[in-house]
């Protein structure tokens, strides 16, 4: 990168980076710091003075037992998201890469959910799932199931849950896709030839050959789960009932909207910071990997 | 592939096709809701087939919009959607260019600084600073503007990072030939990178056009007026009430018409989408 600077305009370009440069600046750092600040303050309950108080909002975040339910529902939304929508990817574009008829056909489809806003994926499924008038809610009555997302907070985060898998299928596929599509086939045939058997070949020299798309995939959902789900829990539970569906972030969206604790607030965003500063630290991993591989 | 199988391709062909049912089965519904009248879709008997009154459910949910809660036109919704995605998707490819432009082909001092400035805002989505960040566009008086909605979206460090990389790859030759031929970095840019950019540059514009309109958490804090709705905001509010009041044919509709251009976009451009997909993220 270094030999590559080839013209000498500096004014020009600090001009061509400024726009870049000022927008993150102003929207993206500043508020990150601001936040990072408020976690260290205290304000009295007028919002007349303010105290620095060091971990103590931390300390008292840790203590509010609404925070570790929130912890513990975004975990087991985040492990039920990931693992079906990367094992439904998985599989999907397992038979995809098969020499069949008409997989452009099937890909157009596949791809839809992609583009469908979480949101809208979300007011689709409510209108199945409607305890009285969804179809899969009343198939679900007559069963004898007493189907009901608005009291019942299993029924909400499995109703939350197959939304987010739905939207994530797309994604998941296409790069399963792409990855099982640069394995050299000679690989393979070479162990047709030894005699394995398509689930053999599968475990023993596909499924292994595919796990850096498969680690990769795994933090970019954990990602999606964290943070684009947002939309998804809104539209259908609300977080709730009961805090059933409240994941970390829509519990900072939620408490601040309140606007009670302000520094409460800013310590649970510096907390989703720092989660999000792993998170990416491991995707880059993955890249660097890739490179060396 | 690789042997012959006996049953031929019959399971994956199953397979695929139970995922497309799967896949397709909730928009196939909302199509299908959006044609029945209300009376219909309430009992929870509606028919799996297209009704008849889907021309003037459309023509009213575009036009007024539902009676009962927001009363906004959602034709206007759609077009507060357009010129939001659109903004930020050409926003965040122009300002990603000339700055990758200014790195790659620049020697300047903190050029570096720079670049980890921008790369580090990967680490900033907005979902963890949504409170000081609305106060900033509040303390601009950015609200209810579309300048609000779009510029604090359009820093875009996996944009950049992306025309970095391509950058890259452009050989020196091309630059010093350029040069001999008198032209200037502003020449350059405009003769010579721009149009071997135009892949790249559409490819982008394809993923970051169906990341706009799909924004869920900023419209929502940014614009209270309800003429500036997006749609994506606008559906919720209009199933937002109590179950007996939803206009679900209305709801149905809307959802129609807010999966329709994003959906349109992946299917009719699915070669640059699929590129701009794995490029953008690798």
């Amino acid at each position: 990168m270094e030999n590559r600077a080839i013209f000498s305009g500096k004014l020009l370009a600090f001009l061509l980076a400024a726009p870049q440069l000022a927008v993150s600046l102003i929207f993206f750092y500043w508020p990150a710091a601001q936040a990072l600040w408020q976690s260290f303050l205290v304000q009295d309950a007028f919002g007349l003075s303010t105290e620095f108080v060091w971990f103590e909002n931390y300390a008292a975040l840790l203590k509010t037992p609404e925070y570790y339910q929130a912890i513990g529902v975004t975990f087991v939304f985040s492990i039920l998201v990931v693992a079906f929508s990367l094992a439904i990817g998985l599989l999907l574009a397992v038979m995809a890469n098969r020499n069949i008829a008409g997989v452009q056909i099937y890909r157009t489809f596949l791809i839809i959910p992609y583009a469908v806003a979480p949101a809208v994926a979300s007011v689709l499924f409510i209108f199945m799932f409607q305890p009285g008038l969804g179809m899969i809610a009343r198939t679900l009555q007559r069963g004898g199931i007493d189907w009901n997302p608005v009291l019942n907070g299993t029924h909400a985060m499995i109703l939350v849950v197959i939304v987010a898998v739905w939207n994530q299928i797309s994604y998941n596929f296409l790069f399963f896709l792409a990855g099982l599509q640069s394995i050299p086939k000679t690989v393979i045939e070479a162990a047709a030839i030894d005699g394995a058997r398509p689930m053999r070949r599968f475990w023993t020299i596909i499924f292994p050959l595919l796990s850096p798309t498969t680690f990769f995939l795994i933090i970019v959902n954990i990602t999606y789960v964290f943070f684009n789900t947002l939309g998804i829990i809104d539209t259908a539970t609300g977080g709730g009932p009961n805090g059933a569906t409240q994941t970390l972030v829509y519990k900072v969206f939620q408490d601040g909207r309140v606007g009670a604790d302000l520094g409460g607030s800013a310590a649970q965003s510096v907390i989703l910071m720092i989660i999000v500063v792993v998170l990416t630290a491991f995707q880059f991993r993955y890249v660097e990997k890739k490179v060396h591989y | 592939m690789v042997e012959h199988r006996r049953f031929g391709n019959l399971l994956p062909h199953l397979i695929l096709l139970a995922g497309i049912i799967v896949v397709a089965f909730p928009v196939y519904l909302a199509v299908i809701a959006s044609t029945h009248d209300n009376a219909a879709i309430a009992n929870g008997q509606m028919p799996l087939y297209p009704g008849t009154h889907g021309l003037e459910t459309y023509w009213h949910t575009i036009a007024s919009g539902t009676g009962k809660t927001t009363r906004q036109p959602v034709g206007g919704m759609m077009l507060a959607s357009l010129i939001m995605a659109t903004g930020i998707a050409v926003g965040k490819i122009a300002i990603s260019i000339i700055s990758a432009y200014a790195i790659v082909f620049f020697a300047f001092p903190f050029r570096m600084a720079a670049f980890w400035t921008i790369f580090i805002t990967l680490m900033l989505p907005v979902e963890v600073r949504i409170y000081p960040t609305y106060k900033i566009t509040s303390d601009l008086s950015m609200l209810d503007s579309y300048s609000g909605l779009i510029l604090p979206l359009i820093a875009s460090a996996t944009a950049t990072l992306l025309f970095r990389q391509f950058f890259m790859t452009v050989p020196k030759e091309l630059v010093e030939a350029s040069k001999m031929d008198g032209a200037g970095p502003i020449r350059f840019f405009f003769d010579t990178l721009l149009p071997l950019s135009v892949t790249n540059i559409a490819a982008l514009f394809v993923i970051l056009f169906i990341y706009g309109w799909n924004q869920y958490l900023w419209p929502l804090l940014i614009t209270t007026r309800d003429d500036m709705q997006t749609i994506v905001i606008g559906i919720k509010k209009i199933i937002d009430v109590h179950d007996a009041l939803t206009e679900w044919s209305v709801a149905m509709a809307t959802a129609v018409l807010a999966m329709l251009p994003p959906v349109a976009v992946v299917v009719l451009m699915q070669r640059l989408f699929v590129k701009g997909l794995i490029e953008t993220e690798k």
